[in-house]
């Protein structure tokens, strides 16, 4: 007899999959127009940068291996307007958005992507070990998956401090094919640590898309297996993103227990490096990547603002090439900063020396 | 046992009970922290004394227990993960390796992770492959992470506050099977830092050197008293600290006695007796070589259970003094 198999995947996301949907101006509300104008700038100071490293790369000036956060802006920036300096948020290997949603210095960033001695990190870490301990950034790291138990142990240590902080970590839906995801929320749970779990949903890990690698597209089901509060929202839309973070932090601070949102994005870019990856991506194609460039995070929000009369058209020029030039700027002090000197190659292995 | 000797489980248990009563950022956290057979008496009513928030017993999650308590250094706290036994904590080994270990070197100091692991060697009884090992060798290869491996009771306590207090991330590894050595209580000083804890000569001899750490000092120690009776008198160096490494005292002491004989409760391929001889080669004048070095290890097998393979399988005393007589008599 023939063996019968059940479908390999199936899709519960909807819309929020298909690029033609969600492509409208984001629906701003009453929201605060000056902090909306403050998401639009940072959003487009995280673009300018990508797009400058990305540049770098392609000139062979930047060695680090970079992963680009084009298309996916609207998370960190929404996400983080519910955030506090006291809160700890742990990043991965695409992790230059997170940093700069939280305010983190921008010359800090460029100097370390170019692996100076002015650098985040001393040139130590390169694009996947940023830090900013003064605005909550506690680190980022590449290794998949490593981020999330850093995030809930980090929520523990605020959990015992009682002041109402959270630990945040981000990933990305390949994470979610690793076994610490679920030993993580398991025990966020059981020790009802104020953890945030922000699962960034691009639909792609490495070359192999979702559907590929596992058999639904919805990554919240994963947190509703631990009976964790659980939000699946358009990553594309600031707005969407920020009232989802509202919740799902006030609950985590009240002592209410860890949240996890899932919000649905795309990368513009690929896997590594400043180029579209459409060679590399065993379905992903110039098609695809043309139709999501369409739900742009950036535009969907400038355009709410023009229609709504917060923002002109020669305004938003204007805060485009402000932003442009905050990037240019801090490419030209790296470029005159030194690299590590030699002589400093042991320092910091150990605190104590050795 | 006196008033005034501990034994090494007690040490240990004495360590946990300075650094929650003194430092209110430490937390311990791992499986079994409970219930009394895991830990044998080295944990005993920790619990009940300093509360279930502050002796936390987990999930059956290495990892995900031995991240989160990554985390929680990184915030400023100083827990101390309780590994049972070091077979399952290789389940735990990623953030112990990439996270702690290199977090200070990442951040360029800017920010650290010092996380106490525990991991406890228990092995013997017929436990069999899984419930025997003792990695420590592994975890030494890894720059910034501190590996300690008391051998006296006294170092079992100290050892423990003094790799909790500091500011680098520890694995601290105790033996199962000397937890019931005793040695004279000492008063704690805490403010000794890792970077001045080196190896400690246990016994004075001219004739041949013994290295060890953990429970083969033990084993150095009863064959140091077999070789005196027959007039053999052995030095041995406990080394302590195995990551960084000290090898200046054994290379002193080699250069006096020119044998060297290095006991290790693991492997020999790429393992801390490797580590120890090569020390010592380097170090040591080859005029000053009398014999050349020998290695005392388990047999490069993982552990049988059978009480009969067991007793070929383990390193004892009969067979460190049979070496050293070797070296000395050719």
């Amino acid at each position: 007899m023939k063996p019968t198999f059940h479908k390999l995947h199936r899709s519960t996301l909807g819309d929020l999959v298909e690029p033609g949907a969600y492509r409208d101006p984001v629906r701003i509300g009453n929201r605060s127009r000056e902090a909306l104008l403050e998401d639009l700038a940072c959003m487009l100071r995280i673009r300018k940068t990508e797009e400058q490293v990305g540049t770098l790369a392609e000139q062979g000036i930047v060695k680090t291996p970079i992963h680009l956060a084009i298309g996916q802006e609207a998370i960190p920036v929404g996400l983080s307007r519910h955030l506090r300096p006291s809160d700890a948020v742990f990043g991965g290997h695409r992790s230059h958005a997170h940093y700069l949603a939280l305010g983190g210095d921008l010359d800090g960033l460029i100097a370390e992507i170019m692996c100076r001695e002015t650098g985040v990190a001393s040139g130590r870490g390169g694009s996947m070990h940023l830090i900013d301990r003064a605005r909550g950034f506690a680190g980022s790291v590449p290794l998949v998956g490593a981020t999330i138990p850093l995030g809930v142990g980090a929520a523990l240590a605020l959990k015992m401090d009682g002041q109402g902080g959270v630990g945040v970590c981000y990933f990305g839906d390949g994470a979610c094919e690793e076994g610490v995801l679920h030993e993580s929320l398991n025990l966020a749970r059981v020790l009802n640590a104020p953890a945030i779990f922000v699962a960034e949903n691009n639909l792609y890990s490495s070359h192999l898309d979702i559907a590929q690698r596992q058999p639904n597209d919805r990554l919240a089901r994963f947190a509703e297996a631990h009976d964790m509060r659980a939000r699946t929202v358009d990553g594309n839309d600031v707005c969407a993103v920020a009232a989802a973070a509202e919740e799902l932090v006030g609950a985590a601070r009240a002592g209410d227990g860890p949240g996890f949102l899932e919000v649905i994005t795309y990368r513009w870019r690929g896997h590594v490096g400043p180029d579209a990856n459409i060679d590399v991506g065993l379905r992903r194609s110039a098609t695809e990547v043309a139709a999501w460039k369409k739900r742009d995070p950036i535009a969907r929000l400038a355009s709410a603002l023009i229609a709504d009369g917060a923002l002109d058209e020669a305004g938003y020029d204007v805060l485009k090439q402000q932003e442009l030039e905050r990037v240019n700027a801090a490419i030209a002090a790296a470029e005159g900063a030194g690299f590590p000197d030699p002589a400093t190659l042991l320092d910091h292995v150990y605190s104590e020396g050795a | 046992m006196s008033a005034d000797e501990m034994t090494y489980a007690e040490g240990i248990r004495r360590g946990f009970e300075w650094l929650m009563a003194n430092d209110p950022r430490v937390f311990t956290i791992g499986q079994g922290l409970w219930s009394p057979w895991y830990v044998g008496a080295s944990m005993t009513d920790l619990d009940k004394k300093f509360g279930k928030e502050r002796v936390i017993d987990t999930p059956v999650s290495e990892l995900g227990t031995t991240a989160a308590a990554v985390g929680a250094a990184i915030m400023g706290y100083r827990p101390i993960v309780i590994h049972p036994r070091m077979d399952f904590m290789v389940l735990g080994t990623d953030p112990i390796i990439n996270q702690a270990a290199k977090w200070s070197y990442l951040f360029a100091g800017r920010s650290t992770a010092p996380i106490t692991v525990r991991g406890i060697i228990n092995r013997g009884g017929e436990q069999g492959a899984q419930h025997s090992q003792s990695l420590h060798s592994w975890y030494a290869h890894i720059p910034g992470l501190r590996v300690l491996m008391p051998a006296t009771a006294d170092d079992a306590r100290d050892l423990l506050i003094w790799g909790t207090l500091s500011d680098d991330p520890v694995l601290y590894i105790d033996d199962r099977w000397l937890y019931e050595q005793t040695g004279v209580v000492s008063e704690v000083d805490p403010d000794v830092k890792l970077s001045d804890v080196g190896p400690k000569l246990r016994r004075e001899g001219g004739d041949i050197t013994l290295v060890g750490a953990g429970w083969t000092v033990k084993l150095a120690l009863e064959a140091a008293e077999i070789l005196a009776g027959e007039g053999i008198e052995a030095e041995i160096v406990d080394l302590r600290q195995i990551n960084p490494i000290d090898h200046t005292l054994a290379a002193q002491s080699v250069s006096r006695t020119g044998r060297l004989v290095a006991i290790d409760g693991s492997w020999s391929n790429c393992g801390l007796s490797a580590e120890i001889l090569a020390g010592a080669v380097e170090r040591v004048a080859p005029a000053n070589w009398k014999a050349a070095p020998r290695r005392i290890t388990l047999a490069e097998a993982p552990a049988p259970a059978a009480r009969s393979l067991e007793a070929v399988y383990y390193p004892d005393a009969d067979g460190v003094a049979e070496a050293a007589r070797e070296l000395i008599h050719g």
